[in-house]
């Protein structure tokens, strides 16, 4: 595996991922309501739909913030948790 | 919506779901970890943090090269999805001539793309090639090797001479399928060809030009070889688009890092835009 070169920061990403990934089916398991439904966007979006979207805009918002501003990261992180909120209440 | 009791199908996705997570997944995690760390080889890496991203997202190369590929992308795809839909429109429907128009269709497509590559390189060059010398013959200037716009233009006709056939076949595909009680009805009717198209063909092609559009769109973001052989990204940048400019860094600087960080920011747009297109065009469709 030493090629793939991990490190703890990226190894923690993907984690992040999969967590999202396992907490989205116990979600739908334990509370049913994946179907999909229009929000404000005029988009019928599941919530699988939903998390797609709040991972590439805060993906977006973190690369909007390296390029502007720079590290350190915080504020673009509490960013991401508004519009994740915010994808997940509306859109 | 109700949903779907039995869930055991996903076990038959469960082979390609392996298959993606190792020719996809795996080098997408090793390239997430390249663009944190510096190397210098012997697989030996030190943390770098996020300065890749900054260097990349502020270049001004980056930044050109990024925005001659959206050129790119945009002139292609303006091109080749109307093109490809007058030719499917004019294209028999019946008798012997079908099988011939498939086939001249079919042969751009059939050949390798460095091959496309090498041929429009020779047919275009000024002095010896018959494009090149024929152009120049009828009073233009023109010289792919020195010229930017000559190089623009031969890089555009060859990848329309390539890739039109795509969309043709998919649009005739979908022509094909649309029953002849539409027709009928619409003569009846007493439409004009132009009604025809608008309120029975262009709806019915939705999908299809929907599935042309993302496939010319993720290839011409993408495209590579064709233009490295043709041009080199050449001359000077003037066609040295986001993949050339990426091959350029890794393997020609072996900057892995950047390189790393520049195919992420690359991967996002594609999915990004490659989004926006499906959803855009399937809105208010049932699937």
């Amino acid at each position: 595996m030493s090629w793939m070169a991990w490190t703890w920061p990226t190894a923690g990403f993907f984690i992040f991922i999969l967590l999202c990934f396992i907490g989205m089916s116990v979600w739908e398991y334990c509370a049913p309501g994946g179907a999909p439904r229009r929000g404000v966007l005029g988009l019928d979006t599941t919530r699988g739909d939903r998390l797609f979207i709040s991972l590439l805009g805060s993906a977006f918002i973190f690369l909007g913030w390296l390029g502007l501003v720079g590290a350190p990261l915080w504020a673009p992180a509490a960013i991401a948790i508004i519009w994740a909120i915010t994808v997940f209440r509306y859109v | 919506m109700r949903k779907t009791a039995n869930q055991k199908a996903w076990f038959f996705v469960l082979p390609v779901v392996s298959l993606v997570a190792f020719n996809a997944i795996v080098p997408l995690m090793t390239v997430v970890n390249y663009s944190v760390q510096e190397t210098f080889g012997d697989n030996v890496f030190f943390w770098a943090g996020v300065q890749w991203f900054e260097q990349v997202l502020r270049s001004d190369r980056f930044h050109a090269a990024l925005l001659r590929q959206l050129m790119f992308t945009g002139t292609i795809l303006a091109i080749e999805i109307p093109l490809g839909l007058v030719i499917a429109l004019a294209m028999p429907r019946k008798g012997p001539w079908v099988s011939v128009c498939l086939v001249l269709m079919a042969l751009p497509l059939l050949i390798p793309w460095n091959v496309v590559g090498a041929m429009w390189n020779i047919l275009a060059l000024p002095d010896i090639g018959l494009l090149g010398y024929g152009v120049n013959a009828l009073g233009f200037e023109y010289n792919y090797t020195r010229q930017p716009g000559s190089a623009w233009a031969t890089v555009i006709v060859m990848d329309v001479w390539h890739w039109t056939s795509l969309v043709v076949l998919l649009c005739y595909a979908g022509l094909m399928s649309i029953p002849d009680a539409y027709y009928q009805a619409a003569k009846v009717d007493g439409a004009r060809p132009w009604a025809v198209f608008r309120y029975i063909q262009l709806p019915k092609l939705k999908r299809v030009l929907t599935i042309a559009i993302l496939l010319r769109f993720m290839d011409s973001f993408m495209v590579y070889t064709e233009a490295v052989v043709l041009t080199g990204g050449g001359p000077g940048n003037s066609t040295t688009f986001l993949s050339i400019d990426l091959v350029k860094i890794a393997l020609g600087q072996f900057d892995l890092g950047p390189a790393a960080a520049m195919s992420i920011v690359y991967f996002l747009i594609v999915l990004t835009m490659s989004w926006i297109f499906y959803t855009l065009m399937m809105r208010n469709e049932e699937i």
